[in-house]
């Protein structure tokens, strides 16, 4: 039930986690999106020249299921085996709000109109925060496959931007479910397993090493971050305090009235510099943090990919040896241990350039977000030092 | 009061009558400018108490008049103290000796000269007008209505020499000091008192009143609010003269014009309110001898700036005696002032928590019950300090020893800054004597302890039975601003208490993540952006000890500011209890005069007169009694009134000046957190 449309921090919001060549002939962006319930629906404008789309400017409504549906599909695509497929964006997470909801709800009446009114306010700001922070990451989901040479032309993906209607994609039932479960499962299984299968090539025997460390570091940061941040609640305290001044200001009517007052709106006023604060750390660092262990996943997919493959050439060959052993069956073990070889070869090569580039883009991607965020806590803190020094040079005075 | 005035007959024997209005014709000539009849009683009222006199404050009697003499005369003075305290107690020897030695040689004594200099402009003014001398003497006449009947021969001796002394004082100083002999020899023992009323007459035309000069006011105060439960017939021949003078109102707005001194419509106020205050009957007389002398002082208060209140005090170096459960922390209390009613400039004792709740327990006896808002200490806590008897160097001990200190240090504070609280024997006895009685009463489980519990259980008790129905606005509106100002601290100390414990758990999230991102940074294969991840982490890291700097100044400077606030409205509801037992007793005082009334009315119908002369000597009792409670309740409404509305004046002060403290903490921290950022900028640049 709320909408927003992002103007002004389009710019900023679009490639927070990841850095897009940004290739005018595939724009896509989520403009507007509704939250209904549960729900929310996505409108996904896109806006190209590739004659592959029927016109050149068109907006669709999607839901979270719908991204869930692409990403699967384009998992599930053997020719995409060699790629980093971009991580599916996470579930929307509307727990902390809504729970807050609910405690307003509740306390609606053992509550004073002014902290009814502060209550709602952090509310509000933590929903948009929450809001915001979804709508972008599917976007980002989507402008990571439209820069992508292979991706940008999936079909499932052109369907996906273009069908105007619903994709009423069906929901996973249970037996998919405890299906994709169990595939994990065994996949974990098979990576044990075909560990143990001799790396013939050195770089990727690095990657692999470094991706391991690398997830298990990343994974500890953002969860570190996310409790962080989490505790970040130093607005909210200063929130609190403000209102509770403000309420023994309203009893008061002696000098000491002035002082309170003025110190509510101090609070008041750092609340929302401590509140844009936190939420900025929450964005640039948490969510790039975040955003990378998913990508890691996918990178770290990608080898498991190849070293099955490996693993895969490798009983061919086996069977071929046997098959020659025998003098039976030649020719087709010899076919299949080509294929395999074939198979291996091109995840290889593209695997290494996948790599190569989100390595790069990694790097670039950090960066960017460092330097966004340092520049923000500056500001920030720059603003609650002008803050301050005015508040009490008012103060001193009187 | 105008029905009980009424209701009260004139039972008093002749005799005393001409002389008390002789005494207020008396008065009238002294607004005339003479001030002959102020000082006509001084000796009556010395001669009533003279154990109070001589027991309190033998020093201050002597050593603070020498203090505003000038060095001339004081040698006078000097000799002039053996012969009074000929035949008295040894103390008074003791210590006036030492004082007068010291004074000889402290630089104090100059000190009148620069005062002159500094406040030309109403020192000259009040010696035109001759009122704020006549003023102030007629509020502290009525110390010396005391006793009319002993002292009316002795009172006219000393009335001469009294008034020759204001005379005398205008002119030149050679006669005031000349006088005092005078008096001395004809009356030795109240020696004390006249002296005071010297120094006092001097120090209002010479300088404006100091803190110096209050001690002996308030010594005085304190001698006479002893009496305050006289024996009936003094308090009966009050009643009397209640009758001519109905001065509740008198004593409201005289209460007004001592506070408004400076005011231009002083004069007239001046006037009419002193013609109360002399006329003013002995019952009234602690009142408002006790009032008079506050309020000069709380004029001195606005009067001085506050770098004037030259006392400093430090609690320092808390430090553990003993071992185990016997174990107890120590502190160093360091005091630093100019103030003459110490003996030296520096001093420093060690004194244990319990020896503070001592004082407090001293000083809460003696001036809660008037009215005054004694600071309370910090708590006692069992669980904290057992953790520092047991625990050897935790960091919440430690904690806990630096909060208590910076406790003490803030009660300490509080209690000198207390006009009244600073000239209590107990209170130079705590911040000077070396050795100091153990207090006992201070530990929770003791007897004394269940006994005091017990005390508060019955004046909560009957707290809740008093249904006082409130007469004045103000009190009305200030109780029930009390009542909600403390519910609103404690909401907002609970709100700065979350707000610690929130910073506290950032900073250690914030150390946990800095340790993370450094060992991220040390996976990171890219060697700028694994260089800029270490330092990332090194800048979280300080950020962590930013957080929790400030965690720490939310609670000393902002936490602990609402709770010794919470603590001190406590003592002001206190205070406002204290008033509501005053009205108690003077209402049951009310109802059984009535009942006494009826049971003469009863006599007489039923025509039985050898009981009805026993029946009226009650109700002359009683009424005297009534009128008594009430004028204490006037007392203590005035004071409790007065102690309000300073500590309204110091909270703040108090306030405005912490917040700033606090404000300036949080600003220092952001402006180290500009700085650690920019320091990463250039870092999170070079990644490439």
């Amino acid at each position: 039930m709320t909408s927003i449309s992002e103007d002004s921090d389009k710019e900023k919001m679009r490639s927070v986690s990841v850095d897009l060549n940004n290739d005018a002939s595939l724009v896509i962006d989520i403009p507007d999106a509704l939250c209904e319930r549960d729900k929310v629906k996505f409108t996904v404008h896109t806006k190209t020249t590739l004659s592959s789309f029927q016109k050149p400017e068109f907006s669709v409504p999607r839901q979270h299921e719908d991204f869930i549906w692409l990403h699967d599909t384009i998992v599930e695509t053997e020719e995409y085996a060699g790629f980093i497929i971009p991580p599916a964006p996470p579930k929307p997470d509307f727990e902390g709000p809504r729970e807050k909801m609910h405690k307003l709800g509740e306390g609606e009446s053992s509550m004073t109109k002014e902290e009814y009114a502060k209550m709602k306010q952090e509310l509000e700001a933590e929903y948009l925060a929450v809001f915001k922070k979804t709508v972008q990451v599917h976007e980002v989901f989507l402008q990571r496959l439209s820069s992508h040479p292979m991706f940008r032309k999936d079909r499932n993906f052109q369907i996906f931007l273009e069908y105007d209607q619903d994709l009423s994609v069906r929901r996973k039932n249970a037996k998919e479910m405890f299906g994709g479960f169990f595939k994990n499962m065994v996949k974990s299984a098979d990576e044990v397993l075909i560990s143990g299968v001799k790396e013939v090539d050195e770089f990727f025997e690095q990657e692999k090493n470094f991706l391991l460390d690398y997830s298990i570091k990343i994974k500890d940061a953002t969860a570190k971050a996310e409790k962080m941040t989490r505790s970040h609640k130093i607005a909210d305290d200063y929130n609190h305090i403000s209102g509770a001044l403000n309420n023994t200001a309203a009893d008061n009517n002696t000098a000491f009235k002035k002082h309170l007052e003025k110190c509510a709106e101090v609070f008041e006023k750092l609340r929302k510099v401590e509140d844009r604060m936190a939420s900025d750390q929450e964005l640039k660092l948490t969510e790039l943090l975040r955003y990378y262990t998913r990508d890691i996943q996918a990178a770290k997919d990608l080898l498991y990919r190849r070293a099955r493959a490996l693993a895969d050439y490798e009983n061919s060959n086996k069977a071929l040896d046997k098959a020659r052993l025998k003098g039976k069956d030649v020719a087709q073990a010899e076919e299949n241990q080509k294929q395999c070889l074939q198979k291996f070869d091109k995840l290889s090569e593209s695997g290494k350039k996948e790599l190569t580039s989100f390595k790069a883009r990694r790097v670039v991607a950090f960066r960017k977000n460092l330097i966004e965020m340092t520049e923000l806590e500056i500001k920030h803190a720059k603003n609650s030092v002008s803050l301050l020094q005015g508040s009490i040079e008012i103060l001193k005075s009187n | 009061m105008a029905a009980s005035s009424e209701r009260s007959p004139p039972p008093f024997p002749d005799s005393e009558e001409p002389e008390l209005l002789e005494d207020s014709d008396e008065g009238a000539d002294a607004f005339t400018g003479t001030s002959i009849s102020e000082m006509d009683s001084p000796s009556p009222d010395s001669t009533r108490p003279p154990k109070d006199i001589f027991n309190e404050p033998p020093e201050d009697i002597f050593s603070d008049p020498l203090s505003n003499i000038n060095p001339e005369p004081q040698k006078k003075v000097d000799t002039k103290i053996p012969s009074p305290s000929s035949d008295e107690a040894v103390d008074l020897f003791s210590e006036p000796l030492d004082d007068d030695s010291e004074v000889m040689s402290s630089p104090e004594v100059q000190n009148p000269m620069p005062d002159l200099l500094n406040e030309p402009v109403e020192a000259p003014k009040s010696d035109v007008l001759g009122e704020p001398p006549v003023h102030k003497n007629a509020a502290r006449q009525q110390d010396f209505f005391e006793d009319p009947p002993k002292g009316s021969n002795k009172s006219s001796s000393v009335k001469k020499a009294a008034s020759a002394e204001l005379f005398g004082d205008d002119e030149d100083e050679e006669d005031l000091f000349k006088e005092t002999p005078k008096v001395v020899t004809k009356k030795p023992q109240p020696s004390g008192p006249p002296v005071d009323v010297f120094t006092e007459v001097k120090s209002d035309v010479k300088v404006k009143p100091q803190v110096k000069d209050d001690p002996t006011d308030l010594f005085t105060e304190e001698a006479l609010t002893a009496p305050a439960q006289k024996p009936p017939a003094s308090s009966s021949s009050s009643s009397r003269t209640n009758g001519v003078h109905s001065e509740e109102q008198d004593l409201f707005s005289e209460a007004t014009v001592e506070l408004s001194l400076d005011s231009p419509l002083n004069d007239r106020k001046k006037k009419d309110a002193v013609k109360p205050s002399l006329s003013a009957p002995a019952a009234s007389v602690a009142s408002s001898s006790s009032k008079a002398p506050s309020k000069t002082l709380e004029e001195l208060e606005e009067e001085e700036s506050e770098d004037k209140f030259d006392l400093n005090i430090s609690v320092t170096n808390p430090e553990k005696v003993g071992d185990g459960m016997n174990a107890y922390m120590a502190y160093k209390v360091s005091t630093q002032t100019s103030l003459t009613m110490f003996r030296s400039k520096t001093f420093t004792v060690r004194r244990r928590f319990s020896d503070f709740l001592g004082l407090y327990e001293k000083l809460s006896e003696k001036h809660s019950q008037n009215g005054y808002i004694v600071p309370p200490p910090p708590e006692k806590s069992i669980l904290g300090m057992t953790k520092v008897k047991v625990g050897k160097e935790d960091p919440s001990s430690a904690e806990f020893v630096e909060r208590r200190r910076a406790a003490l240090e803030r009660y300490l504070q509080r209690v000198v800054s207390h006009p009244s609280l600073l000239q209590d024997p107990d209170v130079r006895e705590f911040l000077e004597k070396e050795e100091l009685p153990r207090a006992v009463s201070t530990q929770a489980l003791s007897g004394a302890g269940f006994l005091k519990m017990l005390n508060k259980a019955t004046d909560a008790v009957s707290k809740m039975t008093i249904k006082m129905n409130e007469q004045d606005v103000w009190f009305d509106e200030k109780i029930q601003d009390v009542e909600n100002e403390e519910q609103h601290m404690r909401k907002l100390h609970v709100m700065v208490e979350s707000l610690v414990n929130h910073r506290k758990e950032l900073s250690g999230n914030t150390a946990v993540f800095a340790k993370s991102v450094a060992m991220l940074g040390s996976s990171e294969d890219n060697t700028a952006l694994s260089r800029a991840l270490s330092q990332l982490a090194e800048v979280e890291d300080r950020i962590e000890q930013l957080h929790q700097e400030q965690a720490s100044n939310d609670f000393f400077t902002f936490s602990e500011l609402l709770a010794d606030y919470i603590r001190l409205l406590g003592a002001v509801k206190g205070c406002f209890d204290q008033r509501m037992k005053a009205w108690q007793r003077w209402q049951d005082a009310e109802n059984m005069l009535q009942k006494k009334r009826e049971a003469e009315a009863k006599l007489l119908w039923a025509n039985k007169p050898d009981k009805l002369q026993q029946a009226k000597d009650e109700i002359a009792e009683w009424e005297a009694k009534v009128t008594q409670y009430e004028r204490e309740f006037e007392r203590i409404s005035a004071t409790v009134r007065k102690e309000v509305i300073r500590f309204d004046k110091e909270k703040a002060r108090d306030f405005k000046r912490q917040i700033v403290k606090y404000l300036e903490s949080l600003l220092n921290s952001q402006q180290q957190l500009i700085k650690y950022w920019e320091a990463f900028l250039p870092e999170a640049k070079a990644i490439a």
